[in-house]
């Protein structure tokens, strides 16, 4: 089903661009705010997808399914979080442990590799119901952007208060925050669970927006996300924390443009996740390749 | 927290770290060490590398705790086995580099709010407001430096003296009871050192706040402070108090450190009278 207009392609890119802007969102926690480069990304989304599944089909509102999986995509975080300051594992381990571990605990979930939910109640039916009306692309649009908006706010506001401010400081200078009185250990613990609460948020839409959930819907979803903030930091140059949630879902809304222009020109669905690879690797290369051009000096890669 | 004039604001007792126990590069950095400081005190402590200087300010600071039997005790209360940031309630530090003290990608208002909040629960209050503002304005403008008016300025874009003078704000905003100064002025150009000393004495004498100033440099030690303190190899083996330390120079010092250490002092850095 590709959209053969370019309304076409920008409605889907839109649609596609705010179900996956929570990962995006999700992403920048870890990544920028508190400088944790957390893979678990790749399970947690999932798990938020099985866990809303699994109770819409068990009959539970849709709503109520949907808080359930952040709810889940929260501990995956914890435990990510509790791995690495509790028991000092690096960060990526951690992510990676957690990752893979997810992975059978995703497949207990379901009690199989996928649920399908075609003929079941979820969020965007039981909204166009309230409504009146049948699902359409449009209303999609609309329920997800008022989600985002919510959640922007809710960050926004959340990264400026007291316990906030002390998350960012956490990832800019962690020894600092520490001289000033704050547990670095907790804010990580936080900000994680924070992080993987929106990932699974978004794993929850999108099962439910494509009428199933499968074990592998994850996979590559933390580059996705990665390819989004760096596009939005790329694009819109942001300064402060507004701006910044700002650039990661205009980032997110750029990158499914990309995808779906892709596709359109005649890409295979298989070659997406090296197409993202490709755009991250350029995204992220070209700063040195710059520097190199203009003799400038860069220091070398960090190893962890 | 009650701490009259005669009882000490900090105890160490027995105060001992061995670091890379049992591999062959075991080194002992402190012997034991038992000290007192009391409030107002402000205790200069100076020596060569390898002293142990460092290591003692990260013992009270709680970056690491002493050997097993050793005590730290601020203000009555023992902190041996409280995490680092549960020190900070009542220590606030300058480090060395400007860059460790302060938060490049935050604004000043930002790190000052951090600082603020010291030894407090961080909750979901916004951490800006106006009245917080107008403490921070009042807090930099003695400076001189003009922070007052660019509250809203990333760190990152300051200088290394400016942020140095902002660490140190930072860390007596929320007056801890304990001030320690780690070579603060060290990695700093001469004028600028001279600029961030001032200010430190001067908020030193301001708010009267029991302060440790490490320094490499026996023309600071002798010239700042009410209290001396050499230590050499992990021991403390000369303390000067006040009446004494007046009339103290450069040579009694060597001399000091000559007899109490048995041999000749060959760390010249500490003799140049300028860093």
């Amino acid at each position: 089903m590709l959209p053969a207009t370019i309304e076409g392609i920008l409605t889907s890119s839109l649609s596609d661009g705010l179900i996956y802007a929570f990962v995006a969102v999700g992403v920048f926690i870890t990544f920028r705010v508190l400088a944790f480069p957390d893979l678990t990304v790749d399970g947690s989304f999932v798990t938020g997808g099985s866990i809303a599944a699994l109770m819409i089909v068990g009959g539970y509102n849709s709503f109520l399914a949907t808080v359930a999986a952040i709810g889940g995509g929260l501990a995956c975080g914890a435990v990510t979080g509790l791995l690495h300051t509790k028991l000092r594992i690096t960060a990526l381990l951690a992510g990676i442990l957690m990752m893979v571990s997810l992975y059978s605990v995703n497949l207990r979930i379901m009690s199989g590799a996928n649920i399908p939910l075609l003929r079941q109640i979820t969020i965007f039916k039981s909204i166009a119901h309230f409504f009146g009306t049948a699902k359409s692309v449009i209303l999609v649009i609309g329920i997800l952007a008022v989600l985002a908006l919510i959640v922007f706010m809710i960050l926004n506001w959340f990264l400026r208060t007291e316990l906030g401010l002390a998350l960012r400081a956490s990832g800019d200078n962690e020894q600092m925050i520490r001289g000033l009185g704050s547990d670095t250990d907790r804010n990580t613990i936080i900000g994680c669970s924070l992080s993987n609460g929106m990932v699974a948020l978004s794993g929850a839409l999108v099962a439910q927006n494509q009428g199933f959930c499968d074990v592998n819907m994850g996979i590559g979803m933390i580059v996705m996300g990665l390819a989004a903030v760096i596009i939005g930091g790329a694009l819109f140059h942001p300064r402060g924390v507004a701006s910044m949630l700002l650039a990661a879902l205009g980032g997110t809304f750029v990158y499914r443009l990309f995808i779906t222009i892709a596709l359109r020109l005649g890409l295979a669905p298989g070659d997406l996740k090296l197409i993202t690879a490709v755009l991250v690797v350029i995204a992220l290369g070209i700063p040195y390749i710059q520097k190199k051009a203009r003799h400038e000096w860069m220091p070398p890669a960090v190893k962890f | 927290m009650d701490t009259s004039k005669d009882q000490s604001l900090l105890q160490l007792r027995s105060v001992r770290k061995v670091f890379a126990r049992g591999t062959i590069d075991e080194v002992t950095a402190l012997y034991g060490i038992n000290l007192d400081i009391y409030p107002d005190d402000f205790v200069t402590i100076i020596g060569s590398n390898g002293a142990g200087k460092s290591t003692l300010l990260n013992i009270i600071a709680g970056v690491f705790p002493p050997e097993m039997g050793g005590k730290v005790i601020i203000g009555g209360e023992d902190v041996t086995d409280l995490s680092e940031y549960k020190h900070a309630t009542y220590v606030g530090r300058v480090w060395q580099e400007p860059h460790v003290g302060t938060a490049a990608k935050l604004t000043i208002e930002e790190n000052l709010s951090l600082a603020l909040l010291r030894g407090r629960p961080r909750g979901l209050r916004p951490s800006l407001n106006k009245q917080r503002r107008e403490l921070f304005r009042s807090a930099l403008a003695p400076l001189g430096l003009g922070l007052e008016d660019r509250l809203s300025t990333l760190v990152g874009t300051l200088s290394g003296g400016q942020r140095q003078a902002l660490a140190l704000v930072m860390a007596t905003i929320s007056k801890p009871v304990l001030l320690l100064l780690d070579e603060h002025i060290a990695t700093l150009d001469p004028r600028t050192a001279q600029i961030v000393l001032n200010l430190s004495d001067m908020i030193v004498q301001r708010e009267r706040m029991t302060t440790i100033m490490v320094t490499h440099n026996m023309e600071l030690a002798l010239r700042y402070g009410n209290r001396l303190i050499m230590m050499h190899k992990g021991r403390i083996i000369v303390d000067i108090g006040q009446q004494d330390k007046q009339a103290l120079t450069i040579n009694d010092l060597v001399t000091a450190f000559e007899q109490a250490a048995g041999e000749q002092l060959t760390d010249e850095s500490m003799l140049l009278s300028h860093r």
